[in-house]
């Protein structure tokens, strides 16, 4: 695979990396996993954002000293009847955003459970952010920011208090954990977007299927 | 170049042994003198057969709740008394059972003053609640409450005990509760294990146009789940609470029930298509069919509520009641907008057992045309979003993306262009092809009340032509605000609206120069030859 990227680089652009990344959102339903994605993505907000229907995909670039990081983010739907389908999603996800809102002390245990099933289930190296959202309602919090923070410390998560409302920590979360990505894995874009395919589906299958499409 | 590939694209798929190119064949039709008589000659009838699963209109839906009986002499006595030269369309006999059960309608309405609780988003005891021309609720047959279209169901929960009640009592003596008729309202009951579906409608409409109207609730509650799904989880637990795997659908159905009572495609089981050129519908067609993958099976572009064009896999064919199901999906979820929306669902006509995996997305931001691509592999998005690139590219290339936003920008057309005086308004259906032409409302009907009417209306001709004792062909209706007129050939079926000032002379000679006018127009009107891949 890594040969035949090589092969395609046409060598424009030397100086600048570009690593691709497949970021998915995680947590209960109406916590602003979508709201959090369109400030990022966007920089838009909805004060009556529409629940997702399934998932949305979308993708936004953040630049970081030399290196373009390409999110391609899964913006997965909070309602149970979506969970089986959970894991499609996650499978082959090198980040993950797992969202609580701070005035719902039940949707921070469903972040639990979210985190916990990552750790059990996705790919153990998968840079995990948990995000409280919401944090414009301080008044009407029910979840502290240290217990957040310590769960967080605890677990090997990054945390932080987020407001897509406000944009307030929103671009910084997406920095944070593209600075926690592993630059090393540098693709060109050719190479990503066939590597993309691969993530959503069963990575061996899809590698050798690839290799005699060749 | 376009001509070229078009022709490539349908005459290879020769059915009927007919070898005609199919634009020649657009012209004999067209000279055709006694146009709409027979199936599959009507106007807008499809070349190479429909591209719908081919349903005798609403029968196909009604077909699994038995037969049907309607109380035809309370809709006289409730409609409007100068009803000129309605055709004899009573049927005495029918009304027995269900009077019978007026009394416990009463008690149905003093369990709703009972019922009080302060609810979000409307009191239920309220005058206001009370007063909504339908209700539709849905429980499981634990007597949970799942859906109430107004109001919550946590303070709706005796209400639908009482429901529940109502039918358990009937069924212990061996018969069904179909509808409760009192004081103007009318009770429907739908049993559709595991869920239970009952509708107050305050109509002049048949039982059967409100039972198919309940069915369209349930097939989108399945249509989210599945049927397998929803029989496993009550199998596994008869008090489950449904609402915990439907949270967030709400709006599907509250929008559903609006479209129902605005969309006269849903009362037809019919599509009507956006007009467009059919030269640049050929062009869409055959770039969507270039872009193929193994497991799609429905390739669909909406213009909003109207059909651009569908591709289908072989002797795959779409229920009317499944697209209409997509459409109300696109139009109530603003989130397709954001980015690309990849969902499982269920088209319940299709299959109810399974999931088929939809990938949404409109084609630029800013733009109504939505296409959905149908594909039956759960990790096939980056093939198909691939698909929708390889289309939007050859839609490009051939500039025929230009025409069609045009196309898109220009109201549907006029009734004047018609040139009948005193039409108002119709709706034209092609039977063999599932597709159904309207033009633009004209003013009394724009607003969102009168043109509830105006559906309500034609739904009433609708319940009179298709009635099942005493089906009409035609029926002519003299009303204060307006004259109306409809009929049913085997091909067609079509509702004129006439100012007050039009005759039954006027609406007969109508029907004639309407259909050549629609014939002359079709190529424009209709998919006339649907592809496959």
């Amino acid at each position: 695979m890594s040969t035949r990227g090589t092969g395609r680089t046409n060598g424009s652009l030397p100086q600048t990396k570009i690593c691709q990344f497949k970021l998915v959102l995680l947590g209960d339903m109406a916590v602003g996993k979508s709201s959090l994605v369109l400030r990022f993505v966007k920089g838009q907000f909805d004060e009556f954002q529409e629940t997702t229907i399934g998932a949305a995909f979308l993708a936004q670039s953040v630049c970081l000293d030399d290196t373009t990081v390409k999110f391609e983010i899964w913006d997965t739907a909070g309602q149970e009847r979506y969970h089986s389908l959970a894991p499609m999603y996650y499978r082959g996800a090198q980040a993950a955003i797992v969202v609580f809102d701070i005035t719902k002390p039940e949707t921070f245990e469903r972040a639990k459970a979210w985190v916990k099933e990552l750790q059990r289930q996705a790919s153990p190296n998968i840079v995990i952010a948990l995000a409280g959202n919401k944090a414009d309602l301080a008044d009407k919090r029910l979840v502290e920011y240290e217990e957040a923070q310590t769960y967080a410390e605890d677990t090997g998560l990054l945390f932080m208090e987020t407001s897509a409302k406000t944009a307030m920590n929103v671009n910084e979360l997406f920095l944070a954990i593209a600075k926690k990505m592993p630059k090393t894995d540098t693709q060109n874009p050719t190479h990503a977007a066939r590597h993309r395919g691969v993530n959503l589906q069963d990575p061996d299958a899809q590698s050798s299927r690839s290799c005699c499409g060749n | 170049m376009a001509a070229d590939v078009h022709n490539k694209g349908v005459s290879w798929e020769i059915k009927n042994g007919n070898l005609a190119p199919s634009d020649r064949l657009r012209q004999d039709r067209s000279d055709s003198p006694t146009p709409g008589l027979v199936e599959g000659t009507e106007p807008g009838a499809g070349q190479e057969g429909a591209m719908f699963v081919h349903a005798q209109s609403f029968e196909d839906l009604t077909a699994d709740s038995e037969s049907n009986t309607d109380n035809k002499s309370a809709e006289v006595g409730d409609s409007n008394p100068e009803n000129a030269q309605k055709a004899a369309l009573e049927g005495g006999e029918e009304e027995v059972q269900e009077e019978s059960l007026e009394a416990e309608q009463e008690e149905v309405g003093k369990e709703e003053v009972q019922s009080s609780n302060k609810a979000k988003e409307e009191d239920v005891t309220s005058e206001t609640w009370r007063s909504h021309r339908k209700h539709v609720f849905v429980l499981s047959e634990a007597g949970k409450p799942i859906y109430t279209r107004y109001g919550t169901e946590e303070a709706l929960s005796s209400i639908m005990g009482v429901m529940m009640l109502l039918m358990s009592f009937v069924e212990d003596k061996k018969n069904t509760i179909r509808s409760i008729h009192a004081d103007g309202y009318r009770v429907v009951f739908l049993r559709k294990s595991p869920l239970i579906l009952v509708g107050v409608f305050r109509t002049s409409c048949s039982d059967r146009e409100l039972t198919r109207e309940l069915h369209y609730v349930y097939y989108q509650i399945v249509s989210l789940l599945t049927l397998t799904q929803l029989n496993h989880v009550f199998q596994n637990r008869q008090s489950y609470d449904l609402r915990r795997l439907l949270a967030g659908s709400e709006h599907l159905t509250d929008s559903l029930l609006r479209l129902l009572d605005r969309d006269p495609g849903l009362l037809l089981s019919a599509v009507m298509c956006l007009p467009l050129a059919s030269s640049a519908r050929d062009v869409v067609s055959s770039s969507l069919q270039a872009a193929k993958a193994k497991n799609l099976v429905f390739s669909i572009l909406l213009a909003g509520n109207r059909l651009v064009t569908l591709v289908r896999k072989k002797d795959q064919f779409l229920h009317h009641m499944d697209l209409h199901l997509l459409f109300n999906l696109v139009v109530s979820s603003s989130s397709f907008r954001e980015g690309e929306g990849w969902t499982p669902i269920c088209l319940p006509k299709f299959n109810p057992a399974g999931f088929f995996h939809a990938h949404i997305s409109y084609l630029e931001p800013a733009s109504d045309l939505c296409l959905i691509l149908v594909s039956t592999d759960r990790e096939d998005f980056f093939n198909l979003s691939d698909c929708k690139k390889r289309f939007l590219e050859r839609l490009r290339r051939r500039s025929a993306y230009q025409s069609l936003q045009e196309a898109l920008n220009m109201p549907s057309y006029p009734v004047s262009q018609v040139g009948i005086p005193e039409l108002r308004h119709f709706v034209y259906k092609s039977k063999s092809s599932g597709l159904y032409t309207s033009p633009d409302l004209p003013a009394p009907y724009q607003e969102e009340e009168e043109h509830e009417r105006l559906m309500g209306l034609y739904q009433h001709l609708h319940s009179c032509l298709h009635n099942p004792t005493r089906p009409l062909r035609y029926i002519y209706r003299c009303a204060e605000t307006e004259n109306l007129y409809a009929l049913v050939t085997s091909g067609f079926e079509l509702y004129l609206c006439f100012s007050p000032l039009g005759t039954k002379g006027l609406a007969v000679s109508a029907v004639n120069k309407l259909l050549k006018w629609i014939r002359k127009e079709e190529d424009r009107l209709f998919i006339l030859s649907p592809l496959t891949y």
